[in-house]
């Protein structure tokens, strides 16, 4: 039987990133298929591609047995696929029935907009897909569900036949979710085929008939969701391959460098993402802080550097409170920081090497004097060593920043922290992104800094990188840390079971 | 290239990158007014003739000045609001509250000429720089964006409180000129005929260098200094940038929107001040007003670059004195010169973008051939032969 949909070695480069790196994936008519992997994955690279909103490099689409060149989400309409995006696109001070119409409005006599056929084909296929909604009921006054169900139908009112859902789980209450769940087996059983991405490996088993992992912009495996544990889907998505186990010798110092106690924090919409958190980095130590993407640590992240105003515990660096300090007096007390997305946190993009060099540390030697006169020369002195002794391959320190591979970019960011010495360095994702030479070079780098005395808190993803570099392993998940393991002992296998809650919940099942 | 990459492009190359967009603005803004101008039924080629040997004539010269001068003062409050990412369309309101409370202040201080003029300066940049501070702490208190609080801000400061105060220092005299009471001469900004006719022929047709110029010079050095060489300087142009990086470099996005504004204002405050210290010794029905908007485009302009910005508005300050000559002798009218600045400003934007672009591509190129010279190993995702079997 022709597939409903196979992609065939998709491949998209963003500058300095493979987001896509030769993508396999065949959908089969009539079937949930799930799209899972961690984030930056390439799941929604992939899905951008598959409905015309990027071009893919390489690589061809074939719906249907023809293949097709999507440039726009129009062209992938028009070939049936039509995509439920993760942040709703609807006018909130319309009805329902006017935003499922919007843009595709029918003619009725004399150019207006044929209300009544409207509303009887959207009656119809509410009634057939078993999707409930007031179609007269402005969207402001919707919950979120409901407005996910109006997207969906403005999908199916647009003809396609290929549903793709991106984490429309994240949004949801759990019996929303059910919910969900109930009305895409009714769709499928209609004909519809969905193409669903999620990375919570319990839905994803729930719901799938076929499950596509993706880790780092590669296809790892695709699987049926009766032949995997919820523990061999979370090795797939994180990965498991074992570092060349290193040396290890302690340099751990008695010092705490940064004590954190009973931290809590809460998110832009007041949801307590951060949850009593409690530890502390020593001098010399590497605590990592291993968790899947979403479970707090960018809040967690941000109180410690002073961004966001934990809602209670406290924060000490070198046995002093910290509560109280700005983010400047932090980092001026010697927090180093690697930021979890070097565009959007790390970089003055347009400005050049040696601008983006003394970001974090302009009110100090050399950058300026006095902490007021910048002092360009000397800046760009030391941008050139910088530059020389981190191995940033550029022209030179007057290049914009924007002009640098990825790579490069994050070997700046690592090595403007290290060459001020900080007493903490907070290394979020230091190696996300970025080729295989570049990621050992910063490991070698956060290894010697530690010998001579640096704590670092290390949080990530990675499992090579956890087990490879800490001291210590915490595991995070939905904002609490949920165990504390010895990377001596515990293997990538584990430590991705308790990342995903895999492990957890095997161990405490959960009552629904 | 030679084999030495430079660390920069070469110097040659990034003038003419920086010139070329200017250059084709001014060209192309020429050509459509001449299209406008044929269209109109003039002959475009002796109307600007006529304009520029009038627009070089010694008193004009004097006129482009003495109108650039609050140009540019308007434009650089302008550019310090658009460093940060900051939408200071409240200038108007800012120079002419300003304006009007320096006016009075002056005429009811009397001090020793440099302290009175010095006074008279600092009241104008504390009053501007207030009045922008309100759209600054609305937007940090209750985000509310700065070009909504600016506009209606302008409308506050304008139609009631300046008219308002207006009724009330207006001194009635018989003359049907109304305006606040007259400067002492102690706080009158001397002009700069003196100076300039050392080097020129005396200026006749009672035209008067305002020496306000010079402050306007100061600060323009000033900006410069700030930006460039400061780190408060570097936080708002870090925070300009990318204010979430800039955050996490220890700037607070808060305090910066509130120094912004403050700074943005206090020139604002400057604007009007040329031709009431240099002109009227008082403010009146003959104040110049709309040179806050004036300022947006000649920021635009200059790029917010503090030379670049003189640039902007000595030519704007060129077209305004030089256009009067054309309706004298009816080649054309003299409104032509608003066409032409309309145009200089789009054709400026959209060279400037193509001209970033450019030198983007040049930078990238540059960095990616010194990545190759110095990568030692080939790309690590080479691709891995075809496993499956052709058929």
């Amino acid at each position: 039987m022709t597939p409903a949909l196979s992609l065939e070695n998709i491949t998209k480069r963003f500058p300095g990133v493979l987001a896509n790196d030769r993508v396999n994936l065949t959908v089969a008519e009539g079937e949930i298929h799930a799209i899972c992997g961690e984030n930056g994955a390439g799941k929604s690279t992939l899905m951008n591609v598959l409905y015309g909103m990027l071009p893919a490099d390489e690589g061809r689409i074939v719906v249907g047995g023809d293949e097709v060149h999507f440039r726009s989400p129009r062209d992938a309409l028009a070939a049936g696929i039509g995509m439920v995006h993760q942040h709703f696109m609807l006018a909130d001070n319309l009805t329902v029935l006017e935003n499922i119409i919007l843009g595709a409005e029918p003619k009725g006599r004399g150019g207006r907009i044929d209300f009544t056929g409207a509303r009887r084909r959207v009656t119809e296929l509410g009634d057939a897909y078993g999707l409930d909604v007031h179609l007269d009921e402005p969207v402001e006054n919707l919950g979120v569900g409901e407005r996910q169900r109006v997207e969906i139908i403005k999908v199916l009112y647009r003809g396609a036949r290929i549903l793709i859902l991106d984490e429309p789980t994240s949004v949801l209450v759990p019996h929303e979710v059910e919910e969900l769940f109930r009305n895409m087996r009714d769709m499928c059983a209609r004909g519809e085929t969905i193409v669903f991405i999620d990375h919570k490996l319990d839905e994803v088993l729930e719901i799938a008939d076929t499950i596509t992992v993706l880790r780092a912009g590669r296809t790892v495996a695709t699987v049926k969701p009766d032949e995997v544990s919820p523990s061999d889907l979370a090795e797939l998505m994180v990965g498991s391959e074992l570092p060349t186990p290193e040396t290890r010798t302690t340099s751990v110092q008695d010092t705490v460098s940064l004590q954190v106690e009973d931290l809590s924090v809460l998110d832009d919409d007041e949801r307590e993402v951060v949850k009593q958190i409690s530890l502390e980095v020593r001098r010399g130590e590497i605590v990592g802080v291993a968790g899947v993407e979403g479970n707090g640590q960018i809040e967690f992240v941000e109180a410690l550097l002073g961004i966001r105003e934990p809602s209670q515990g406290r924060l000490l660096l070198e046995g002093a409170e910290i509560n109280e300090w700005s983010v400047r007096q932090r980092r001026e007390a010697g927090i180093g920081y690697i930021p979890e997305d070097r565009h959007r946190r790390g970089l003055l993009l347009p400005a050049p090497l040696w601008e983006n060099a003394m970001c974090g540390h302009q009110g100090k030697e050399p950058y300026s004097r006095k902490g007021f006169w910048l002092a360009p020369k000397a800046a760009r002195e030391r941008t050139r060593e910088l530059i020389a002794a981190f191995d940033v391959r550029t022209p030179g320190p007057d290049v914009a920043a924007h002009a640098l591979s990825g790579g490069n970019q994050q070997k700046l960011i690592i090595g403007r922290e290290m060459i001020m010495t900080p007493n903490l360095l907070i290394a979020a994702h230091p190696t996300r992104g970025i080729d295989v030479g570049a990621q050992a070079a910063v490991w070698e780098t956060l290894h010697l800094a530690r010998e001579q005395g640096l704590a670092v808190l290390l949080v990530s993803a990675d499992l090579d990188e956890l087990i490879g570099l800490s001291d210590r392993l915490l595991v995070i998940f939905r904002g609490r840390i949920s165990a504390a393991l010895d990377p001596a002992t515990v293997t990538p296998r584990e430590l991705g079971a308790h990342m995903t809650g895999a492990a957890t919940e095997a161990e405490e099942p959960q009552h629904a | 290239m030679s084999p030495r990459a430079s660390h920069r492009l070469p110097a040659h190359r990034r003038l003419t990158l920086a010139l070329a967009a200017p250059v084709a603005a001014l060209i192309l803004s020429l050509a459509i007014a001449s299209i406008a101008l044929v269209l109109s039924g003039s002959n475009p080629f002796p109307a600007y003739g006529r304009m520029f040997s009038y627009g070089f004539e010694l008193e004009t010269l004097v006129d482009m000045v003495n109108r650039a001068t609050p140009l540019y003062l308007s434009a650089v409050a302008v550019a310090i609001g658009f460093r940060m990412n900051l939408f200071n369309i409240g200038v108007e309101g800012q120079y002419i509250l300003a304006s009007i409370i320096a006016a009075q202040v002056a005429a009811e201080l009397s001090l020793p000429a440099p302290l009175h003029l010095t006074v008279i300066i600092l009241v104008g940049m504390a009053t501007g720089s207030l009045w922008a501070v309100i759209a600054g702490v609305l937007k940090v208190t209750r985000g509310i964006h700065e070009v909504i609080s600016t506009i209606m801000l302008n409308a506050v400061s304008i139609s009631f409180v300046v008219a308002m105060l207006f009724r009330r220092w207006d001194v009635p005299d018989e003359s049907l000129n109304q305006e606040t009471a007259e400067i002492p001469a102690s706080g009158r900004m001397p002009n700069l005929n003196g100076f300039v006719e050392t080097f020129t022929r005396d200026i006749g047709k009672g035209r008067f260098l305002w020496g306000f110029v010079i402050v306007a010079i100061i600060i323009g050095i000033l900006y410069w200094i700030y930006v460039s060489r400061t780190r408060p300087g570097y936080d708002l142009r870090a925070s300009g940038i990318n204010p979430l990086a800039a955050e996490a470099a220890g700037v607070s996005p808060k305090r910066t929107i509130i120094v912004a504004m403050a700074l943005s204002g206090a020139v604002g405050g400057l604007v009007g001040l040329p031709e009431v210290l240099g002109r009227d010794y008082a403010y009146g029905l003959q104040f110049t007003q709309n040179l806050g908007f004036a300022g947006i485009a000649v920021a635009l302009l200059g790029q917010n670059h503090p030379g670049g910005i003189a640039i902007g508005a000595l030519v704007f300050g060129f077209l305004d004195s030089a256009a009067p000559i054309l309706d004298v002798h009816g080649d054309a009218p003299q409104e032509i010169v608003e066409i032409m600045k309309g145009i200089i400003i789009f054709a400026a934007v959209i060279t400037y973008v193509v001209v970033q672009r450019r030198r983007q591509a040049e930078e990238a190129r540059a960095a990616s051939l010194a990545m190759a010279s110095t990568e030692p190993d080939p790309p690590s995702d080479a691709p891995e032969p075809d496993a499956r079997p052709a058929t």
